[in-house]
């Protein structure tokens, strides 16, 4: 697995450099107008990123996850959702690093053949960073009005949420 | 709809910090965050910069063309109403592989010239189409294949066998895709592109 991973990257750089000399592109001169594009796009999505990189990281400061995690541990353990993966959920769709520190806590907590382990990872491998991605994508362009974009795709984080711990329990 | 958020993020923070007597941690971390953000950005920066030199490549090589031509056949069924040779779906095709293969480096970039494209050509103006919101938020449902992120840090942990998850991470994935497609297509309702 890790050899494909490790050749993927670099194949696909050549391959993309060696189609366009074929072609009769001039790559040095493609390549760079894309550096000073994507440098562009960079500058128009910074701020939104800046914005909520910050209130997020206020959030994990704060304290209220653990406070959010007590309060809902008896809904968790209303549907047999592990207790442990909660902070998980709630981190989830806001923060990738938040998520994964969290992760690795209940893999230190629970052990990662546990059944809170296993929920977590399901949850971790198949989720995102919902709330990043939609302020990021966006910003990339002139949109303001997001519409569905936000209820739509935390319904899906609401679904992995149920299903994961779902398919856990039926599938292993 | 970013307004409340954001708003709300920060208000629950700082009450939370005021009942659990946090304020000075709430405090610091406010600056630190700002510097963790500028961070993430330069790192962003080198991914974007890299992936839009590459995209330019493909694109003047025809590349990109190529790919939504294969594809297109397929996704047209999702995405109405976009041209299937065009370059909007080219790179809704590059970004949708990319997150298949788990290159989630290079799909952020994909994504955002895909974002950049049905802007263009679907002459939006401050409402988002529906074909921008089913985008987006097949990217907030997770497609990657073969978690490594997960695999990787379990093995670390002493899993005895990290990819047994895998049946429950693909099945759960696809429930999540098809019901934000589905909720996506039905909130979207029949309304033509923007309005």
């Amino acid at each position: 697995m890790s050899v494909i991973s490790d050749f993927a990257i670099p194949v696909i750089i050549l391959f993309a450099l060696g189609f366009g000399l074929f072609r009769k592109a001039d790559i040095f001169a493609e390549f760079t107008a894309g550096v000073k594009e994507g440098l562009g796009t960079v500058i128009d999505v910074f701020p939104a990123l800046f914005a909520l990189v910050v209130a997020v990281g206020m959030f994990r400061a704060s304290g209220a996850v653990d406070m959010l995690t007590n309060l809902a541990a008896p809904v968790a353990n209303l549907i047999g959702f592990p207790k442990e993966a909660v902070p998980l959920v709630l981190l989830r769709p806001f923060s990738g690093s938040g998520a994964v520190a969290t992760y690795q806590q209940v893999l230190q907590s629970a052990g990662p053949d546990s059944f809170a382990g296993r929920v977590a990872s399901v949850i971790l491998g198949s989720s995102e960073t919902t709330f990043y991605t939609i302020a990021v994508y966006f910003a990339a362009t002139k949109v303001k009005k997001t519409r569905h974009a936000l209820p739509a795709a935390l319904l899906g984080d609401f679904t992995v949420m149920i299903l994961g711990c779902a398919f856990v329990r039926i599938l292993l | 709809m970013m307004k409340w958020v954001f708003f709300a993020i920060i208000a629950v923070s700082v009450v939370f910090a005021g009942i659990t007597g946090n304020m000075g941690g709430l405090s610091n971390s406010i600056m630190t965050e700002a510097g963790a953000a500028v961070d993430l950005a330069l790192t962003l920066a080198a991914v974007i910069c890299l992936w839009s030199g590459i995209m330019r490549v493909a694109q003047s090589a025809g590349l990109v063309e190529m790919l939504s031509k294969i594809f297109s056949p397929l996704l047209s069924k999702i995405f109405r109403g976009i041209n299937p040779k065009g370059r909007a779906m080219g790179y809704i095709v590059l970004n949708l592989t990319a997150n298949l293969l788990g290159l989630g480096n290079a799909a952020t970039p994909f994504g955002l010239a895909a974002m950049r494209e049905l802007e263009r050509e679907e002459q939006t103006g401050a409402s988002a189409s529906n074909n921008m919101i089913l985008f987006v938020v097949m990217n907030t449902a997770s497609l990657q294949l073969i978690p490594t992120t997960v695999a990787a840090l379990r093995l670390s942990a002493g899993s005895s066998s990290p990819l047994d998850i895998l049946p429950a991470v693909w099945i759960t994935s696809l429930s999540s895709v098809i019901i934000v497609v589905t909720a996506a297509k039905i909130m979207g309702g029949k309304r033509e592109r923007n309005i």
